[in-house]
């Protein structure tokens, strides 16, 4: 199996205790970027990235626009924007139209960071009360990457992971403490 | 790997080749575009338009020059909202203004107006400050059915509702249902307020300095460009502005990075307007 060079996320209802059953586990010396897309109102700035830099040893910070991605940083999604992955390992944003009511989309920054990372990739799919997600594992999985989706029985809102097993009956569905392990293995 | 294969993947080179076909054809240059974006709409043009690959619709666009306003409709598109960022309109009203009312005439310029949505709101702004009389505006934009929806200025009116939030939301002085008549489920904009406004075609890659501008207001354009172009459109903004003029961007760009960085001032941080400079 090839090492994985980065890891994505998505998350909706229910994304801050999932997300925080995983992050803050990590050491500071992780060595993967992790790009991490929660569904957040487009209207207010977010607070998920100072949330978070306080609990995790990770950098965590909101992503910008053509900043290269680096090993042991958490970059967010900023509201009202797509983010996306260029080849080059930098980061884009983009206010193009909402895919499934989202902006951002998890779908685009899986699909993006499939093409930039193809096999080297890491998908993971959290609770969430629609099937955002679902085709953007497709990608990762198709690209040859990891993907991974919280069992759906144990997420505080079942539809997203569910969505995302049923388009990707490969993907690995496991509980939030086995995605915090697998992670800390990598 | 195998001395077949590509060392870049088929459809990236289609796409660079499609690229270069839209630039040497009809002058239309996207090679300098952020490329994440740019793949993803070119695959939405390829299911939409019904393509099997990339350059199946490069051989037709080459070849048929229709095929071309429906390409750009992919390309190009850009949803907007009136008054999207609010802070920042507010910020134009509340800081802005009293600066540009101290000259006898403005020139606004709205780069890639797109649909229209800010022009009507900067011009709306403008004439409740009692500024738009002397104030010329021009939009533009590489898409002319884009212009020519901004011309026609007409919106569903399901939109309206947030548009309507968003003005009470920057300092708005009037009602927003002022200024449009409502039918059919649209919203119709009055053409009086595009009695000061010049449409025009204009490209931030090819073409060149527009005019003596006191306000440049371009947001969620620059991040669809490359750093290369981006400084390209910067230089065109800093060449078409008088000194001490105002330069307002999107909310996740900045001027941070840029060749032009000491060129401006950064007069509102949070809202990304930038003042140019009094001394070259």
């Amino acid at each position: 199996m090839s090492r994985s060079e980065a890891v994505v996320i998505g998350a909706s209802a229910g994304a801050l205790e999932a997300l925080s059953a995983i992050l803050p586990g990590l050491p500071a010396s992780f060595p993967l970027p992790i790009m991490v897309v929660v569904h957040i109102p487009p209207d207010r700035p977010s607070a998920l990235a100072d949330l978070f830099a306080a609990k995790c040893r990770m950098i965590v910070k909101e992503a910008e626009d053509k900043e290269p991605l680096l090993a042991g940083t958490i970059y967010f999604a900023p509201p009202d924007y797509h983010l996306l992955v260029e080849v080059d390992k930098t980061v884009a944003l983009s206010s193009d139209e909402q895919v499934f009511f989202s902006r951002p989309s998890i779908d685009v920054l899986f699909e993006t960071a499939a093409d930039a990372y193809q096999e080297r990739l890491i998908g993971i799919v959290l609770s969430g009360a629609n099937s955002d997600g679902a085709n953007g594992l497709r990608a990762v999985m198709g690209a040859g990457g990891v993907g991974l989706v919280q069992n759906p029985g144990t997420a505080f809102a079942a539809a997203m992971p569910e969505a995302a097993e049923k388009m990707n009956p490969g993907a690995d569905a496991m509980t939030l403490a086995e995605i915090a392990e697998y992670l800390k293995k990598v | 790997m195998t001395g077949a294969e590509p060392s870049e993947k088929v459809e990236d080179i289609e796409i660079r080749l499609l690229l270069e076909a839209l630039f040497l054809t009809y002058h239309y240059d996207f090679r300098n575009y952020a490329m994440a974006s740019i793949k993803r709409r070119l695959r939405q043009a390829q299911r939409a338009l019904g393509f099997a690959t990339i350059s199946a619709m490069q051989e037709r666009v080459l070849h048929d020059a229709s095929m071309l306003p429906r390409l750009l409709g992919y390309l190009t598109v850009q949803v907007s909202e009136m008054f999207r960022d609010p802070s920042y309109f507010r910020t134009l009203r509340e800081s802005v203004i009293p600066h540009l009312r101290t000259y006898p005439s403005l020139k606004v310029w709205i780069a890639g107006c797109s649909g229209g949505e800010e022009l009507y709101s900067m011009v709306i702004l403008f004439r409740e400050e009692g500024l738009e009389e002397r104030t010329l505006f021009y939009a533009t934009d590489i898409n002319a059915e884009a212009l020519a929806t901004a011309e026609a200025g007409i919106y569903a009116l399901d939109r309206v509702q947030l548009f309507t939030q968003n003005h009470r939301k920057s300092g708005g002085k009037s009602s927003l249902s002022d200024y449009y008549q409502a039918a059919y489920g649209r919203a119709s904009f009055d053409k009086s307020l595009r009695r000061n406004v010049v449409f025009s075609d204009h490209s931030l890659v090819t073409d060149s300095v527009f005019a003596e501008m006191h306000l440049i207001s371009c947001r969620n354009v620059l991040i669809y460009f490359d750093r290369d172009l981006q400084d390209r459109a910067i230089g065109l903004f800093d060449a078409s502005m008088v000194r001490k003029g105002f330069l307002g961007l999107g909310s996740k760009e900045s001027l941070r990075f840029s060749r032009y960085t000491d060129t401006f001032d950064e007069f509102a941080r949070e809202e990304k307007i930038y003042q140019k400079k009094g001394r070259g």
